[in-house]
């Protein structure tokens, strides 16, 4: 049940070919190619410094030397920006100034042209944050704020959603919240999920596909063909260690 | 060197464009401080003495040679620091000296020179002309209805530059409309305050603001209300007892702000913001 790359498939929203990314001379990505089908809710592993959020920051336009193709809903992302507005992204680590001087409803309205506060009630209704829309943004704890960062995400209704390991330092009830979430936007809501995280066991019980990543992607598929497959997660822990053994 | 106080004859004139000045001090220099930039006036307006000084030396009225001097060097650092990632205190250490070693080697190069045209950029002057006060008024207006229109993409690209991006906001285009506006402003403010205090007015009645404002709306009315205040009162004081205008202007932002401290400290304001952290 792997997903046929080669062949075109009208049914992918994004569709990634022959992706490569070196930063002046070392190799971050490696001939990556895979699709998002609508619908899906992919996570993508990786240990540190594998290539996730480099992998994100050419799919968002933040980064735009690589080789290879980005396709989002069609269209080639080198010829037009608009897909963006589809699309909603929670950054790696979101650091909030305990200073900065605006409301969460003011946070949430800088990414809209109009005031439209229904929207913005919305957005965190979803992330039950509502209760707390005229409080400083500063004020919050740091998982309340990342349920802000994803409301701010969601509040122009995106069809695809971005998270880089939204979860870091997150405590345990914070963190099942925010799952419960996530699997509400992707089934009620029908948003597209693509996630990187580390943590494999939260991959293994949410995610309905897995994307494998270390410079190179080693799998693309469905989730319990991964995590069923005794080969692959020891080859997974491998590359990790191998990173690991590299890095210290 | 002689200080001008303010003249009764030219009261209305320094009034009408203190007002104009610190209503774009104060929201222009809130971007700055919110983006850990707050020296960056300072850094324009010693890259502008550096092109006063030009001005002067070559005989060209020297407040434009001074706007475009410390625009372009603005923007040329920015470029520089985006390319190369040089942190932003760094670059506004750069802009600084370099303006004013520059302004001084002309300076001294300046034959038929007064120390008076010098000394009015250096520490402002008391003395507007209505040409300059409409220019003032003109310009303020401009900038004012430009940021009216972008504060929302401004605003984002500060708070979460990687998130903006991502949403198409055009974030170093943004970067570079801030600069842009910022150094018109510091060029026509330092009629008002001079050089070597402008960064008062971008500063203090916004760090002052963020002390008690509980949203971003509440801060904007906030700063431009002490702002102006410490300008008006800055004037009138200046009339009253005959002594420098900008110290005037700059020592009652400073009373401002450390009011503000002492009725926040004293736990007489309950709100959120810098001490409570
Ligand atoms: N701006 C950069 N300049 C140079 N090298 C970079 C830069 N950003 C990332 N890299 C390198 O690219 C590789 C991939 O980094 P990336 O941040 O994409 O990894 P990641 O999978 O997101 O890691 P983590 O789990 O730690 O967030 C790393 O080896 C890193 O050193
Ligand atoms: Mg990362």
């Amino acid at each position: 049940m792997f997903i046929n790359n080669s062949g075109v498939d009208f049914t992918m929203i994004v569709d990634i070919q022959k992706l490569s990314v070196d930063y002046s001379g070392i190799k971050a990505l490696d001939d990556i190619s895979f699709g998002i089908a609508e619908g899906d809710f992919l996570g993508i592993i990786g240990p540190n410094g594998a290539g996730k959020s480099t992998l994100f920051h050419c799919m968002l336009g933040l980064r735009t030397q690589y080789d290879g193709t980005i396709k989002f809903f069609g269209q080639d992302i080198r010829d037009s920006r608009k897909y963006l507005s589809q699309v909603g992204f929670v950054p790696q680590k979101p650091v909030v100034d305990r200073n900065f001087p605006a409301t969460i409803r003011e946070v949430l309205s800088m990414s809209q042209n109009s005031s439209d506060s229904k929207k913005v009630d919305e957005a965190l209704q979803k992330v039950w944050m509502h209760e707390l829309a005229d409080r400083r943004i500063g004020d919050l704890s740091v998982g309340q704020q990342q349920r802000v960062f994803i409301a701010k995400a969601l509040v122009n209704s995106p069809k695809i959603l971005v998270l880089d390991e939204p979860v870091t330092g997150i405590d345990q009830y914070n963190q099942d919240l925010f799952f419960q979430i996530l699997g509400e936007l992707n089934t009620k809501e029908k948003i597209s999920i693509i996630w990187a995280s580390h943590d494999l066991d939260a991959v293994e019980r949410l995610a309905s596909k897995v994307a494998c990543l270390n410079k190179t992607l080693f799998f693309h598929g469905i989730s319990e063909e991964f995590f069923s497959d005794d080969e692959m997660l020891k080859k997974y822990s491998e590359t990790s260690m191998q990173m690991h053994m590299h890095h210290h | 060197m002689t200080f001008e106080a303010v003249s009764y004859e030219s009261i209305p004139h320094a009034l009408i464009s203190g007002i104009a000045i610190s209503l774009l001090c104060s929201v222009v220099g809130l971007f700055l401080v919110l983006r850990k930039f707050s020296l960056f006036g300072d850094a324009l307006a010693h890259s502008a003495f550096g092109g006063v000084a030009f001005g002067l030396f070559i005989g060209i009225y020297p407040l434009w040679i001074a706007c475009a001097v410390a625009i372009l060097s603005a923007l040329g650092l920015t470029k520089i620091r985006q390319k190369f990632d040089i942190s932003g205190d760094a670059i506004v250490a750069i802009l600084l000296s370099t303006g004013l070693g520059a302004g001084v080697i002309l300076v001294s190069l300046t034959e038929d020179f007064e120390f008076h045209d010098i000394e009015e950029f250096l520490f402002g002057s008391a003395i507007v002309d209505t040409q300059n006060v409409v220019a003032i008024l003109a310009m303020a207006g401009i900038i004012l209805t430009i940021l009216f229109f972008t504060y929302k993409k401004i605003l984002y690209s500060t708070f979460s530059e990687e998130q903006a991006k991502a949403s198409g906001i055009p974030v170093e285009k943004m970067s570079y409309l801030l600069i842009a506006m910022a150094g018109v402003t510091v060029v026509i403010s330092m009629q008002l305050v001079g050089v070597l205090l402008i960064s008062a007015l971008f500063v203090l009645p916004n760090v002052s603001a963020m002390l008690y404002a509980r949203s971003f709306k509440q801060t904007v009315i906030l700063s431009m209300s002490f702002a102006v205040f410490a300008t008006v009162s800055g004037i009138i004081m200046s009339y009253q007892f005959e002594i420098a205008q900008a110290g005037c202007i700059v020592l009652v932002a400073a009373a401002i702000f450390i009011g503000s401290l002492v009725a926040k400290g004293s736990g007489l304001v309950k709100t959120a913001g810098i001490l409570a952290k």
